[in-house]
């Protein structure tokens, strides 16, 4: 297929992926969080409750479009498309199978952190532009919870880098193949803290999408819905397509960086179209396993305290990360055939 | 330092065992009533408004309206009327009212009634628009329920 219209059927791919996961993951979390609970769940709206997230996106779209007294017009508009844009565009980059790929690009992994960080703004614009005294707070917690949570979350992403020497990330997952003690977080030859870089990388991508149990920017129970409090219909439907699709973002990257993204944990890659579907499949299965659980992780803790959070991000999970970049550094220099 | 890593490893686990737990839940059968379709059976000692018992082998209420739980009803929402019928020992009751509006389910009544001729019911899903509603005729009741 020629270049350009590669492309844009893969945007509207990507849209269609994201509005979909959005509404279904939101079904997904609501039977989680039942059968966790002990209870069903939705089941009244279609079979399995399956029609409910198409009748709660009618109900947030015919609700009315207002500004509410006081707000900034422009920075309340434009935040929850600064949330959701830079999600659709990290989407871009992610290699699904070896060859459904938008744009392979050579700092794939850059752009995506590069977008990341536009995340956190389109929450404290929203919640300053709010003209609301719980939405700043929200934007406020949020932003100090994000710096303190992209520091760890880089210097692992560096450490994965300097094993793989590459900022292409279908590269990295190429480097992967073979059997499945071949993906990164059992490789303890290339560092001995792989496993636990793993855990710090999920931990922060928890944090830098803001869920439960660091949700700080939403936090119901304490300030009403935090950054979203004023938003009426679909800015808040935005707002919450966003959240989702960056959910989606740092599972993916995860699968990508520690478990192999599209590998099969078999030494077995069929060749042309079945390949694609065979990537596919495994990709999607490790991207839903993360993703089933950070819903199974929101529905077992509670919401963590401001100060705790930020204790365990500066005490915990700096040191450890940068320990971790150190020990890795000093196995590649001292064995370096490995 | 130790204590450092004391309480990093012993609150990793904790979060493993919390996660073991709902893990576990989440397998397990839901233990919610599904309300609507399924209609629960009420406990023993469950209080609804009172309803009038009929004798075993008659069918009859076994009320002789002697007017205790008229009396005893603190907010008065009780009306028991009856007459003297020939062969039979004591009155035979032919009204028995009660205003549920009024009445707050003390069970004063049913603690007053020495004949054991008034219980509660089990019903518990009374809904209506109206008042009228609420006024209960239990010897109609008694009758449409055998």
């Amino acid at each position: 297929m020629p270049e350009p219209f590669r492309v844009i059927l893969f945007i509207v791919f990507v849209m269609a992926f994201a509005g979909l996961n959005a509404a279904y993951l939101v079904w997904c979390e609501r039977k989680g969080a039942g059968h966790i609970q002990r209870r069903i769940g939705p089941k009244e709206v279609g079979p399995y409750g399956l029609l409910q997230p198409i009748a709660d996106g009618i109900k947030l779209m015919t609700k009315q479009l207002f500004l509410p007294k006081g707000v900034d017009p422009v920075l309340f508009m434009v935040a929850p498309l600064m949330v959701m844009v830079p999600a659709i565009m990290s989407f871009m980059v992610i290699p699904f199978s070896e060859t459904f790929v938008a744009r392979e690009v050579n700092i794939g992994l850059l752009m995506i952190f590069a977008f990341a960080s536009v995340n956190v703004l389109g929450l404290l614009l929203g919640g300053w532009g709010s003209a609301n005294k719980y939405a700043v707070i929200a934007a406020a917690r949020c932003v100090s919870q994000n710096i303190a949570y992209e520091i760890p979350m880089l210097i692992t992403t560096i450490t994965m880098v300097m094993v793989t020497n590459t900022m292409n990330l279908n590269e990295m997952i190429r480097s992967q193949s073979g059997w499945f003690f071949h993906w990164h977080i059992f490789r303890l030859d290339m560092s001995l803290m792989m496993p636990v870089a793993f855990l710090i990388f999920f931990i922060c991508s928890l944090a830098e999408t803001n869920r439960a149990p660091f949700d700080m920017a939403e936090a119901e129970s304490e300030l009403v819905a935090g950054a979203y409090t004023e938003y009426p219909g679909m800015g808040f439907g935005v707002f919450f397509m966003g959240e989702y699709a960056n959910i989606v973002i740092g599972c993916a990257l995860t699968t990508i960086l520690f478990l192999g993204g599209w590998q099969a944990p078999i030494p077995f890659n069929p060749a042309g179209f079945l390949g694609v579907i065979w990537g596919l499949f495994w990709f999607f299965l490790k991207l839903y396993a993360l993703i089933f659980t950070v819903i199974w992780i929101r529905w077992t803790y509670p919401r963590t305290q401001f100060y705790e959070l930020l204790n365990l991000s500066w005490k915990v999970l700096i040191p450890f990360s940068l320990f971790n970049l150190i020990l890795t550094a000093l196995q590649i220099k001292i064995f370096p055939w490995l | 330092m130790s204590g450092y890593f004391k309480e990093l490893i012993s609150g990793t686990k904790s979060l493993f065992i919390g996660l073991g737990i709902t893990g576990k839940y989440f397998f397990e059968p839901v233990v919610t009533e599904q309300y609507p379709h399924e209609v629960p059976v009420m406990k023993p000692r469950f209080r609804g408004h009172i309803e009038l018992i009929p004798d075993e082998e008659t069918g009859e209420p076994k009320c002789v309206v002697c007017g205790m739980c008229q009396k005893a009803c603190p907010t008065g929402c009780i009306t028991v009327a009856g007459e003297k019928r020939e062969g039979v020992k004591g009155k035979v009751v032919t009204q028995y009212i009660l205003n549920f509006t009024t009445c707050s389910l003390c069970g004063q009544c049913v603690e007053s009634c020495k004949f054991g001729a008034i219980r509660f019911s089990k019903d518990y899903n009374k809904v209506s628009e109206r008042k009228e509603d609420f006024i209960y005729d239990l010897i109609k009741r008694l009758k449409e329920q055998s």
